[in-house]
């Protein structure tokens, strides 16, 4: 049987996209948030998944106001990076599991999850700047992805508790897929951020280590922050943090950090990142 | 549901892209979203008037496109991620962008978000006894 062995979180800043994709890592203002991921790197060469389920938001790339699905998994058997204005990032295609993507749509529907299945999508940077933190420029992506996408750009968003139950049917959906495969899940997006407005460039440390502490101390707990919370707590695009709930639900209440990142900033956001592993 | 949208408006500096911007703004956006096609910039570029006037934007959006101007952008029912394709075409990062909706040089906001980005503290409530 399928199994997930581990999570991950991490922010997913375009900046982050751009600053690989020219060359920069190295640069003073570049290098200490890529030093944060030397060691996932390391782990996930270790750890390596045949799949990784990965929660991300689309930036209105795929999907403008015409159409705007909740939660959206892609089926396909693959996904081309998207052209956000500046033409697609120089990444791979992306290859999808669609027998798993299937399985688990149909599951989570069967579970109550109103699924939107999407057969052709580009994915933006959402879930491609992830892939590149974690696998730096290899010719190919060395996983299969399941693009998850979740809606936080028109309110309402899903509340956090009902991201985590999506998380807890996806756990149940791999555990019952008769093969066997490693899989991982990844929450994107994140930490606190405000992209628009006055406050553009709000962070919170205070608000951002809370979370990360109660993500192993108390996830059930962080089910019943309200939008407006995130909002005024984390920022208007910190609201993308309802996304690492899906990864926590999918998880065992006992899963363990193994690695945590957090640093200010990166563009206009606070970059927050945690691995944490199921028990074996 | 009033209550839901309400608890928002609290928050300072802030617009919540909820049912009532998303209607005004659905043009506006869409013509955003057209700028993701190679041709579409150059044609915005080439002439940027009479390329809005392919969109049933209203001429308070269309002015404020041709401004740059963003906070009003956002006002008319424009939502971030869809205005930052304008951004993009224009050649200027999400930094710059941001530093132009807090009306701060963009070497002073860099210079804010290095020190730790705006704080928490006063930019909480509109009723924060520290703004």
């Amino acid at each position: 049987m399928a199994r997930i062995t581990a999570g991950i979180t991490t922010s997913h800043i375009p900046a982050v996209g751009a600053a690989i994709d020219l060359g920069k890592t190295h640069e003073p203002y570049w290098a200490p948030v890529f030093a944060g991921y030397e060691f996932s790197k390391r782990w996930i060469a270790e750890h390596q998944p045949d799949v990784v389920v990965l929660v991300y938001n689309d930036h209105a790339s795929a999907f403008s106001l015409e159409m705007i699905p909740t939660f959206a998994i892609g089926c396909a058997e693959s996904f081309a990076p998207a052209d956000e204005g500046w033409g697609p990032r120089p990444v791979p295609v992306v290859r999808g599991h669609p027998e798993l993507a299937w399985h688990i749509a149909q599951s989570a529907i069967l579970d109550e999850f109103d699924m939107t299945i999407v057969n052709r999508m580009d994915v933006d940077h959402g879930l491609t700047v992830p892939l590149s933190l974690l696998f730096g420029q290899p010719a190919q992506w060395p996983v299969q992805v399941i693009p998850l996408a979740v809606n936080v750009v028109q309110y309402p968003p899903p509340t956090g508790n009902r991201c985590w139950n999506l998380g807890r049917a996806i756990r149940k959906a791999v555990a019952s897929f008769d093969a066997d495969l490693k899989v991982m899940i990844w929450g994107t997006g994140g930490m606190s951020h405000q992209l628009q407005g006055p406050r553009a460039g709000f962070i919170n440390r205070e608000f951002d280590t809370r979370f990360l502490d109660r993500l192993t101390q108390d996830p059930a707990g962080l089910t019943a922050i309200p939008h407006v919370e995130y909002v005024r707590e984390a920022g208007s695009e910190g609201i993308e943090l309802v996304m690492w709930l899906v990864m926590r639900g999918a998880l065992e209440a006992d899963a363990r950090e193994v690695h945590r990142f957090y640093h200010v900033p990166a563009s206009n956001t606070a970059v927050g990142h945690i691995i944490l592993e199921n028990p074996s | 549901m009033t209550s839901y949208n309400a608890a928002f408006q609290d928050i300072p500096g802030t617009t919540v892209f909820d049912a009532t911007q998303s209607r005004l703004g659905y043009h506006l956006n869409m013509f955003c979203m057209s700028l993701m096609k190679p041709d579409n910039r150059a044609a915005f570029k080439a002439d940027e008037r009479s390329y809005l006037e392919r969109f049933a934007m209203s001429v308070e959006q269309r002015e404020a496109v041709l401004a740059r101007d963003y906070n009003r952008m956002i006002a008319l029912g424009g939502n971030i991620y869809f205005l930052a394709k304008i951004g993009a075409t224009d050649g200027f990062s999400f930094q710059n962008l941001a530093s132009k909706m807090t009306g701060m040089p963009e070497d002073a906001y860099k210079a804010m978000m290095v020190a730790g980005g705006r704080p928490p503290k006063g930019n909480r409530s509109k009723s924060d006894p520290a703004r």
